[in-house]
């Protein structure tokens, strides 16, 4: 049967189980939304900036599990998508972009709203496409999406010519496809597998650094299974937050250079590590001449790139984190550490996470510890980049896999109200925080018209110290508190929620935080918060640049009374 | 070939925008392309690219394995250590006159190089063979003048059955 472009687009999506798009349309996608209303199972979130629609569509992907779909127009449409293209890429979210492009007569001659998107995202895609006619559409989309969604997923582009979404073809979608140089993978190699369980076996100081590829390959029970029958400890980098639950004995927490110290110090004095779905990113490490010092590292990832690319590892296992786990519990022993674990537990007594100093002061440590209190773990919390990120990570306990969504390699701020629109689509029973910077919230803040309307009860919490935080803690701890271009003035944001017809309010003060938490949970929408926090709070502990991973600077430790 | 070259070779798919994908990939990465040359194959829709790279062994593993999770990438295989036949063409012009010009053809037939053009104040050298000919065949001419010179870079195959 003879469809036309637009139609097979769209009928290609839904073959591929979509149900959610987002995107703004313009001129080079007129014809391809034209046709949209006749798909009406197909939800389509209007946003108001492409940025907006590449950072919902990534959220969207993390918290489901399947690729997110963005679409925008051709030229300006397309660039605005780059940065949340490379967030994507730079965190392996499945996503795939359909950007519009000029018809096929003008491509290479600098039309109206032309512009090379293909040769812009070359660096920051999985994949691109250039379709070239209608009947290969379908196809393409197939390919598209499995691209997107198997091995270390990622971010795959579709530049569609206007033309090419009128032109009509067959549709006939496709049952198979066939990528000859695209094959991930998926099982570990017995004999690596072997080894590692060797290793396993007659370790003393054993650790698992757990990242995002746990998550990514659902994991989590087989992590559990490993731990809990070796009887190893677990750390996690930022993105592997939630692979693990924080409350459970053989957890540490995060590592890296806002990791907790017991983490840092369990990896530095480890003698054996199983790296699993984490590619030793700078921020894990700190100094990678220094990195785990007495440890032979098992290193397992779905991507053979990533292995030996910054740590050299002892034992390379390629393949899917779920298949490796399963392969090495049937192969280990019961494990037992305790003395390790004891040294484990020594250390975190005596490097606390401190959250409240027992003042007045409204510190953001504590704002977080009450979003937790209040819903019990039981949430989704989308983060900013920058200290907000940071206090969000080390003070919620996360449980689940999913709770946090955050962007870990290429640190966008922005990130965090279009990807809360994003999870609160994808799971809107849930309950949805933005935890956000008050510079962040800045770049992305025209999404609040999203939100209302679509009606999405994000809750919205604003860590408002009016700096950039971050930058304002490295240029008070290294640059001598030369404050440079660093301090904001901020709108009134409570105002501006109102603007958008959400409700919000101010706190100003420790004892007015438990009131305002709960004021946003019972309120059946969106709600926004100001906290005006301590304006010069740093994040601890912290590695020192070019340190290693135990060079931490951390705060005076407590007193106990 | 110096110790930190290695050549690369790759099987990839015949499909637009490939070379500029290879070649985007390696700028991105730092890797250097000393040479490169592309070209249709036994079979249908595939291509072979042989990549000259300068870099140490550790790094080229890396480029290697970054090389081949390119989608249109089939294979990518470091024949550096194997036994291979590489070649390499270059077409060189040189400044030739009647006093020098038997000497050139002279130097030529002892490289089984071929003229294949004649002016009145050039001559066309065309060369086959290893990058170590070649550079010696161009050191030798140098003293003449070289007016302009092409080279395709090297393309291998591995010697043998496989």
């Amino acid at each position: 049967m003879k469809k036309t472009g637009a139609q097979i687009l769209w009928e290609s999506l839904i073959k591929e189980g979509v149900e959610v798009v987002f995107g703004i349309l313009g001129g080079s996608v007129l014809p391809l939304y034209d046709a949209l209303p006749q798909y009406p199972q197909l939800r389509h979130i209007l946003v108001r900036h492409e940025q907006g629609a590449a950072h919902a569509a990534d959220g969207y992907a993390r918290v489901r599990h399947k690729a997110g779909v963005c679409i925008s127009t051709s030229g300006p449409g397309a660039t605005n998508l780059v940065t949340g293209i490379a967030n994507a890429y730079m965190d392996s979210s499945p996503m795939v972009a359909i950007t519009g492009q000029v018809a096929r007569p003008f491509i290479g001659k600098d039309a109206f709203q032309e512009t090379d998107i293909t040769g812009i995202t070359l660096p920051i895609t999985k994949h691109s496409y250039l379709v070239t006619s209608a009947a290969e559409l379908a196809r393409t989309v197939k390919e598209a999406f499995h691209i997107a969604q198997t091995g270390r997923p990622g971010p795959v582009i579709i530049n569609l010519p206007r033309d090419v979404q009128q032109e009509e073809a067959e549709f006939t979608y496709p049952d198979r496809i066939d990528l000859p140089g695209y094959k991930p993978t998926l099982y570990g190699h017995p004999a690596q597998i072997r080894k590692a369980v060797d290793l396993i076996n007659e370790a003393e100081r054993p650790l698992i650094i757990a990242g995002r590829g746990v998550i990514i390959s659902q994991a989590c029970d087989q992590l559990r299974e490993l731990a809990e029958k070796a009887q190893m400890p677990v750390v996690t980098t930022l993105l592997g937050i939630g692979s693990f639950p924080q409350n459970h004995v053989l957890s540490l927490g995060m590592l890296g250079m806002h990791g907790v110290a017991h983490a840092n110090l369990a990896v530095q004095n480890s003698d054996l590590i199983i790296a699993v779905g984490m590619r030793f990113d700078d921020r894990a490490t700190a100094s990678t001449k220094d990195f785990a010092p007495h440890a032979r590292i098992i290193h397992i990832d779905i991507d053979p790139a990533e292995i030996g690319k910054n740590i050299p590892a002892y034992v390379p296992i390629v393949g899917d984190a779920k298949n490796v786990f399963n392969s090495i519990n049937e192969g280990i022993e019961f494990g037992s550490h305790s003395d390790w674990l004891s040294q484990l537990e020594q250390w975190m007594y005596e490097h606390p996470l401190v959250e409240d100093r027992g003042d007045d002061e409204l510190l953001p440590q504590y704002i977080i510890r009450q979003i937790y209190e209040a819903t019990q773990g039981d949430a989704i919390i989308v983060t900013g980049v920058g200290q907000n990120q940071m206090w969000a990570a080390q003070h919620f306990p996360y449980a689940n896999p999913d709770s946090l969504i955050s962007s870990g390699g290429l640190g966008t701020m922005g990130f965090e109200l279009p990807a809360a629109v994003g999870a609160k689509v994808g799971c809107p029973e849930k309950t949805v925080w933005c935890v956000a910077g008050d510079g962040g919230f800045q770049m992305t803040i025209q999404e609040l018209a999203t939100i209302a309307q679509e009606n999405l009860a994000v809750k919205i919490a604003i860590m408002d110290n009016g700096y950039l935080g971050m930058v304002r803690q490295w240029q008070e701890l290294f640059y001598e508190r030369r404050y440079v271009e660093t301090k904001l003035w901020n709108p009134d944001f409570v105002k501006i929620a109102e603007a958008y017809d959400i409700p919000g309010t101010r706190v100003r003060r420790k004892d007015e935080v438990i009131p305002a938490v709960s004021k946003a949970i019972d309120c059946p929408g969106a709600f926004l918060i100001d906290f005006i926090i301590e304006p010069e709070e740093n994040v601890y502990p912290m590695v020192l640049p070019g340190g290693a991973l135990s060079q931490m600077l951390e705060i005076p430790k407590r007193v106990t009374s | 070939m110096s110790a930190s070259k290695h050549t690369l070779v790759a099987l990839v798919e015949d499909k637009p925008g490939v070379l500029n994908k290879v070649a985007s990939l390696f700028r991105r990465r730092g890797f250097n392309i000393e040479s490169i040359a592309v070209g249709r194959i036994e079979q249908p829709g595939l291509s072979r690219m042989t990549i000259v790279v300068d870099s140490d062994s550790v790094e080229v593993e890396q480029i290697r394995k970054q090389f081949d999770k390119l989608i249109e990438v089939i294979k990518v295989s470091d024949i550096t250590e194997n036994e291979i036949v590489a070649r390499e063409l270059a077409l060189i012009k040189i400044k030739a006159t009647a006093s020098t010009r038997s000497e050139i053809i002279q130097i030529v037939d002892i490289f089984r190089a071929n003229i294949v053009d004649v002016a009145p104040d050039s001559l066309m050298v065309e060369a086959t063979g290893d990058e170590d000919k070649i550079d010696s065949l161009f050191k030798l001419l140098r003293g003449f003048g070289i007016k302009e010179m092409s080279r395709t870079g090297r393309i291998a195959l591995t010697r043998g059955a496989d």
